[in-house]
């Protein structure tokens, strides 16, 4: 079947519903997405979204900007940066003024609270500049969007895979999609499309992330001869909870928790006295790993094991109650202990990808290192990289990331498809949609795909997680290369089409795959540690050689690799300490 | 530890009618169904149907009967499932709605409720500050309602839906609507009023509590549904005029 929009929108969390909102105003929109849209992933973020609204104390967008790029070690683009903070303070008013339910102050204003990495004055001291609905901000903003949409008769097409994107040369016109309920392929011909996919944290054994988190939009793209952006700074949170990976939002701290070793020592004192526990997450991070190998977690055996603790203890019970109510339930549930009694067991969790489709601040995706442009092609969200968060983003960044982008990129869309046409189709539209499940489908043949997964996400979570070397991610890139080639072999039995959710699984599998291949080569092809990216061989940070974006190409079996430069217009590059 | 799931499966597009497939598992007793679910979809049963997406109670996706209750997979420890006599923990999909395939049922009829009451922001006066000012037991007020995830455990375990009047709106629409109802800066009460004020509206509701039972997000439904009959009542009442609860 062959659907015609003006512009198409792949995903429906928050960066996508933002872009429809705007975008459907004044041209033809669909929305496509593989999940119902208010059960993306934008509804599982906790604890808040920053704008320097100043409502508790002094704060300026200046600041704000200035803590995202010493947050992003200096890798983030500075007018972007700039853009992101100026704007992320209208962005909250009109979520609030379309109906957000914030946190109050006693004026009856929009509460705000602390967060890793955001300070007053160029990093005098912790700012309170997170805007929140208690624990639950990314669920509030999820459902007012998608109320918003509905509003606005926003069409929808609900548990559509899109599996191809139509492009030639550098114009993007449509995409092809699965639907489940019916297993038809349908071709959605536009004159735009924005990706908005989310994350990829399924690469992971233990993640924060959704199953649906597989990287769909980047993988697909990356297929078709369009590069990603440093792939290699994958963010890992430093409270998931023990062995699950939970998130337990950085809120916790920011409402005075207090990570602690085995010896109830407040730890973060030694590594980041100024700041201390809301450091910036790679610091909180990497920490965590320092106490656990020096022989100081709970269990004291350094092994990937054990875990620290989250002391929210003296918080009491009815601020635990009134501001993190959800943390509360989810150690309940999944604990079995109440944390204003006992700590919380915790370890960090692979939570962001900093990297992904490499966009201008029109969320236009571009060709190349020089600026080159696609026409018609934009991506927003945690799929894009603007580059707002450099090599480590700071918490509630995301979010503000989601609307400020997603608003500009539903705007520029909307813009572009005034003056342009819809190139043709031609009649084979669907062919290499029809291919790849051909290719996966049709009787029962090659390894376990489940095998295939598993491997994947412990050895990603075992060599090219927190700290990395050379022989580590050597090994892991050849492996990845063999698992790549194990998958090539799979093929499932059955091929009916109704709700065929196994066969859905098997293609995000390969997407993984692919993204999987990308982030271990441009980690191993990055011979310093910067945010993020923190590399035994290579423990400093190396201007001189590397204040770079990486752009990576896949290429049948090989990686091309090439790079951007950093806008650094407004502050010079500095060690980074808190 | 071993256990077992007894599974009800059915695919319209082959089975006469459902039936139930015994699956044997090896998990720890502090995972979640939903893992068990996992492993049997990925190593026992590929074909097995089913929805998940967060894992963690969030996102709504994977709400089933389990034991004959009302339950989201990812926010049930086997621990808690486990029955005594050792008899299998029996899953089967939501009540009330069309089994599309397996524990996969269709959710268009009760998303069609939900958009039914407008359940988004109504306020059409021009925003004086630069947020709309509300006090903080304004916004405590209408707090329970923004938790819902619209999983439709409640429009399952409704005995009403289930039996009395299959056309009732359902708890869950009638949350959305008092989320707003409730909210001090919202300004389509009247609007909403008549959505809800009819024979198969918010009548239908005897106060059964089954909704408010199995909610997986705690939100007292029932209570909600009640305090918003009667804003109903006081406001036909204001206007010298009757409730439409009669067909
Ligand atoms: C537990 C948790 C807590 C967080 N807390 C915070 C926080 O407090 N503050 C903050 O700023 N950030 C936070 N983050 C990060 C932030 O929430 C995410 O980065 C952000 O929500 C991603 O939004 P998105 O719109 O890009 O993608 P998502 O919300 O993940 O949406 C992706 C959409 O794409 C669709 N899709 C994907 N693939 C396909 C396909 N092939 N075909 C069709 N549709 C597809 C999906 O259906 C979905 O609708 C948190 C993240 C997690 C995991
Ligand atoms: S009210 Fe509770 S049970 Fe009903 S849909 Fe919402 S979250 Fe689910
Ligand atoms: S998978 Fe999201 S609620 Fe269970």
């Amino acid at each position: 079947m062959i659907h015609t929009f003006d512009a198409v929108i792949v995903g429906a969390g928050g960066a996508g519903l933002y872009a429809a909102l705007e975008a459907s105003q004044t041209t033809k929109t669909a929305v496509i997405s593989k999940l119902y849209p208010i059960r993306s992933h934008t509804g599982a973020a906790q604890g808040g979204i920053s704008a320097s609204l100043g409502n508790i104390e002094e704060d300026k967008p200046e600041w704000h900007a200035f803590d995202t790029v010493k947050g992003g070690d200096y890798l983030t683009d500075q007018d972007a940066a700039l853009i992101l903070a100026e704007e992320a303070v209208q962005a909250v008013y009109d979520l609030e003024n379309r109906g957000l339910p914030f946190n109050r102050t006693p004026e009856g204003r929009i509460d705000q609270r602390r967060f890793g990495g955001h300070t007053r004055n160029f990093g005098e001291s912790a700012v309170r500049r997170a805007c929140y609905a208690a624990d639950r901000t990314g669920h509030m903003i999820l459902q007012t969007l998608y109320q918003q949409c509905i509003k606005n008769n926003v069409t929808f097409f609900d548990e559509f895979h899109v599996i191809d994107v139509l492009l030639k040369e550098q114009r993007c016109f449509g995409v092809v999609a699965l639907e489940l309920r019916t297993g038809e392929i349908h071709v959605f011909h536009s004159k735009a499309v924005l990706f908005a996919t989310g994350g990829t944290g399924r690469m992971f054994r233990i993640t924060s992330n959704a199953y649906a988190n597989t990287g769909d939009g980047p993988a697909l793209l990356l297929n078709k001869g369009v590069p990603l952006e440093d792939m290699e700074f994958y963010q890992f949170h430093p409270t998931g909870i023990k062995g699950m990976g939970i998130l337990i939002t950085e809120g916790v701290r920011g409402e005075g928790g207090i990570l602690r070793n085995r010896d109830g020592e407040r730890f973060m004192e030694r590594y980041t006295p100024t700041l201390l526990d809301l450091a910036p997450r790679d610091i909180v991070a990497r920490s965590i790993v320092q106490e656990i190998r020096e022989g100081r977690g709970i269990r004291g055996d350094a092994t990937i094991e054990d875990f620290v603790h989250l002391d929210a203890t003296h918080l009491g019970k009815d601020t635990i109650e009134a501001k993190l109510p959800d943390i509360a339930d989810f150690c309940r549930t999944y604990l079995g202990i109440d944390p204003a009694e006992n700590p919380i067991p915790v370890q960090p969790t692979a939570h962001y990808a900093m990297g992904g489709i490499p966009t201008d601040i029109y969320g236009r995706v571009l060709k190349n290192g020089e600026g080159h442009l696609y026409e018609g092609l934009y991506a927003a969200g945690e799929c894009a990289c603007v580059s707002v968060h450099g090599a480590n983003r700071l918490g509630t960044n995301s979010l503000v990331d989601l609307i400020v982008f997603g608003r500009r990129a539903g705007q520029n869309i909307a813009q572009f498809v005034q003056g342009s046409d819809r190139i043709p189709l031609k009649k084979d539209s669907t062919r290499y949609a029809q291919e790849r499940i051909s290719a996966k489908t049709g009787g029962q043949s090659g390894p376990n795909p489940e095998d295939i997964r598993t491997e994947l996400q412990n050895l990603l979570m075992e060599k090219v997680g927190i700290y990395r070397n050379e022989q580590d991610m050597l090994e892991t890139v050849e492996r990845i290369r063999e698992l790549r080639q194990d998958y090539s072999q799979v093929k499932i039995a059955h091929n009916t089409s109704a709700f065929n959710t196994h066969l859905l699984d098997i293609l995000e599998l390969g997407n993984l795959l692919d993204l999987a291949y990308i982030f271990a080569f441009s980690a191993l092809n990055r011979k310093e540690s910067r945010g993020a990216h923190s590399r035994e061989d290579y423990p400093k940070r190396n201007d001189d050689e590397w204040l770079k974006h990486t752009l990576s190409w896949l290429e049948e079996d090989n990686i091309k690799i090439g790079y951007k430069s950093v806008d650094i217009s407004r502050w010079k590059p500095k060690p980074r300490k808190y | 530890m071993q256990i077992t799931l007894e599974i009800q499966r059915y695919d319209p597009q082959k089975d006469k009618e459902a039936f139930f497939e015994k699956y044997d598992v090896e998990i720890n007793p502090n995972d979640r169904l939903l893992d068990a679910l996992m492993k049997v979809k990925q190593y026992i049963d590929p074909t097995l149907g089913f929805r998940k997406s967060c894992a963690h109670g969030v996102c709504g996706s994977d709400a089933m009967v389990v034991n004959g209750v009302e339950r989201l997979a990812c926010k049930t420890l086997i621990k808690d499932v486990i029955n005594k006599d050792g008899s299998p923990i029996k899953i089967e999909p939501l009540q009330t709605l069309p089994i599309q395939k397996d524990l996969m049922v269709d959710q268009s009829r009760f998303f069609e409720h939900y958009r039914q009451v407008k359940p988004y922001f109504i306020n059409k006066e021009p925003i004086k500050e630069k947020e709309r000012i509300q006090s903080q037991e304004e916004r405590e007020d209408f707090d329970d309602g923004t938790k819902c995830i619209l999983c439709a455990a409640c429009y399952s375990a409704c005995p009403v839906v289930r039996g009395i009047n299959p056309s009732f709106l359902g708890p869950a629409s009638i949350v959305q609507a008092e989320r707003f109802i409730d909210d001090s800066r919202d300004e389509g009460f009247e609007e909403r009023a008549s959505l809800l004020d009819f024979p198969d509206g918010i009548w239908p509701c005897q106060n059964f509590y089954q909704c408010t039972r199995v909610c997986p997000r705690h939100i007292k439904i029932t209570q909600l549904i009640n305090k918003t009959k009667e804003n109903i009542v006081k406001y036909r009442t204001s206007r010298g005029e009757k409730i439409h609860d009669l067909p």
